[in-house]
């Protein structure tokens, strides 16, 4: 519902600002891609186009997929993806438009594992959760906790942080096929709420009758609970980068919206939707 | 049109008068015009419903000559036993189509739909048979007004609504029950499911026992049998096929039914008969993964390919129902 009145809002500032200053109207800026970035791009979207009467941005979702499907067939500007783009994809992209790929960190979000409040179990390795979730342990026992079944839940495979989950956590093994899947990650947390024997795994989400998993990065390491200071210092194992796409170094217009995005005002935005601002260091320049 | 009575037509010939014959032309025009309308509506109806086939059909047909689709997702790799997951946990069946190396085995998904299925029709049968019997046999004209459209109204509920209910209530409610282990599984699936084919089953199996001629149950009663035997040994079976192609209606319902089975059934794509473990249904697999799918990718063609055999199992279904109530009605009534 929320998503509807955003896009009214955003059509709203859209005819308003080409209203407003028809002399500076210029070709819209289109964001196409993850929908865990969506509602943050329409933030930004929004708020740029207040403080740049004349600037059009249109944002749309579809999945990380669809956006870098679009850079490749040249249809969009930017892809939002809450993956890194493939070395395949990117070929694509060189082939089509004779461009090399930039790839702009814009955000950073941290992937928690839910666990019912009741379970005993705090702490959970990667490679334990690894074995979870490739069908190898099967029980709590197994990881310290009451002799029951370890029931899993996951995100469905369209979805960036599953494809996250899947290569670093799984080390891309398969997902058993006993792991349910569940659209969006409040399904999940409210999942695991109702679920003494259940874990499930999503964005940083507070709910109700769920903890989250300490992680640890191996056996030896110690465990990182999930918040923004460790998941900022990197000490937290499974964050991620979300990513803006261009095709060739952002210039003109897209230049100027990358640069907002990555400045102050745009990395405030990035807190209010709740995800992470880019720690410091690499906040302006690209990775790789 | 052509019921053109031949004595009017008569009366016009030797009449012959020019007005009489405008003022008539005026109402066939009407009429004309009304009937070419409908038919109009007829055909685009029938028309629409053809394209869509079409349509689907011909995104689904890639698989069979793209290479790339055909690398990917051979017919071997959909139908036949893979030799995935590891030496010591070896996954014969999987479906995991966004991976490093796509797994597209389509059984855990048949599996998955003929489970929840099952359950629905095991629910739905007997409720709805017995209360076919009940408003066709016993109930008085004007119980019957009362139940008959009630039970329809039950079609009317959103599907949506159904799944919230059993996602929320049925699922916790039957866990804390049975102690199952997985919360969402195809019992809970089916249990909601059974309750949106209730009406259909219903409605076809109180046509199929109303349609059994009067003249059978007065010969039943006169000879002294009991209402209850009457209906019983008389007129169900006489209206078995009628029955059998209500079940049918009802399976074909439950096969492409979507939301429920999406929101309450847990959609892991497991292979086993066990019916208290979640399961993944071929409706639910093609309206979580459609939205986000690579255009015109391997993955697409599949998605497409799982829709033609949706439709080609629905459609075969409803036809030999339809065709089954037809004869039956036929045969019943002497015809």
């Amino acid at each position: 519902m929320s998503w509807h009145k955003r896009s009214l809002m955003l059509g709203l500032g859209l005819a308003l600002s080409l209203h407003a200053g028809p002399l500076h109207a210029q070709k819209a800026i289109t964001l196409k891609g993850s929908d865990t970035m969506v509602i943050l791009g329409q933030r930004w979207a929004e708020v740029y186009m207040k403080n740049n009467p004349g600037s059009r941005i249109q944002v749309t979702g579809g999945g990380s997929g669809t956006g870098i499907a679009a850079l490749i067939n040249g249809t969009t500007d930017i892809a939002e993806s809450s993956r890194s783009m493939k070395d395949k994809e990117k070929e694509s992209v060189k082939n089509k438009s004779g461009k090399e790929v930039a790839e702009i960190p814009v955000a950073v979000d941290g992937l928690a594992v839910y666990i019912h409040s009741s379970n005993p179990v705090k702490v959970l390795s990667i490679e334990q959760l690894k074995d979870i979730y490739i069908g190898k342990t099967t029980n709590w026992k197994q990881v310290g906790g009451n002799d029951a079944r370890i029931i899993t839940y996951g995100r469905e495979n369209n979805s960036g942080t599953y494809a996250y989950f899947k290569e670093h956590v799984l080390a891309n093994a398969d997902f058993h096929p006993s792991v349910q899947t569940l659209p969006g990650t409040a399904a999940v947390t409210n999942a695991v709420a109702k679920d003494p024997k259940a874990i499930g795994y999503g964005g940083i989400a507070y709910a109700k009758g769920i903890h989250h998993a300490q992680v640890k990065k191996d056996a030896a390491s110690p465990a990182v609970e999930p918040n923004m200071e460790n998941v900022l210092s990197g000490a937290y194992p499974i964050s991620r980068y979300l990513y803006w796409y261009t095709a060739g170094e952002p210039a003109g217009e897209v230049k100027k919206l990358v640069d907002w995005v990555l400045g102050a005002d745009g990395q405030k935005l990035v807190e209010s939707v709740g995800y992470y601002p880019l720690p410091k260091k690499t906040g302006t320049g690209k990775k790789k | 049109m052509n019921i053109e009575n031949p004595s009017v037509s008569q009366t016009i010939n030797s009449v012959g008068s020019g007005l009489l014959k405008a003022g008539l032309t005026g109402t066939r025009l009407k009429d004309l015009v009304f009937a070419k309308v409908i038919l109009f509506a007829a055909v685009a109806a029938i028309s629409i419903i053809f394209l869509i086939f079409i349509y689907v059909g011909k995104e689904a047909l890639p698989l069979f000559y793209d290479p790339e689709a055909k690398k990917e997702a051979s017919l071997g790799n959909l139908f036949l036993r893979q030799s995935y997951g590891t030496p010591d946990m070896p996954l014969p069946y999987i479906w995991q189509p966004v991976s490093e190396v796509p797994k597209y085995s389509v059984a855990p998904l048949f599996l998955g739909t003929l489970k929840v299925t099952l359950i629905a029709l095991l629910f739905a049968a007997p409720f709805s048979i017995a209360a076919a019997i009940y408003t066709a046999e016993f109930a008085s004209p004007k119980t019957r007004e009362f139940i008959k459209p009630l039970i329809e109204l039950l079609a009317g509920i959103p599907s949506v609504v159904l799944g919230f209910l059993a996602l929320i209530v049925l699922a916790s409610w039957l866990q804390s029950v049975f102690n199952f282990d997985y919360r969402l599984n195809a019992v809970t699936a089916g249990l909601a499911m059974g309750l949106a084919i209730i009406p259909i089953v219903y409605t076809v199996s109180d046509d199929a026992l109303t349609a059994v001629p009067r003249s059978y149950r007065e010969a039943s009663l006169a000879l002294g049998v009991t209402p209850w035997r009457t209906a019983w040994s008389m007129v169900l079976p006489a209206a078995t096929p009628g029955i059998f192609a209500a079940l049918l209606l009802g399976f074909g319902r439950a096969m492409g039914e979507t939301m429920i089975v999406l929101m309450s059934s847990g959609n892991a794509a497991t292979t086993n008969f066990n019916f208290t473990e979640s399961v993944r249904t071929i409706s639910a697999t093609i309206a979580a993964e459609l939205g986000e799918v690579v255009f015109h990718s391997p993955h697409y063609h599949v998605l497409f390919f799982l829709g033609v055999i949706l439709f080609v199992f629905t459609f075969l279904l409803n036809m030999v129902g339809e065709y089954t109530v037809a004869r039956l009605k036929e045969r019943l009534m002497g015809r």
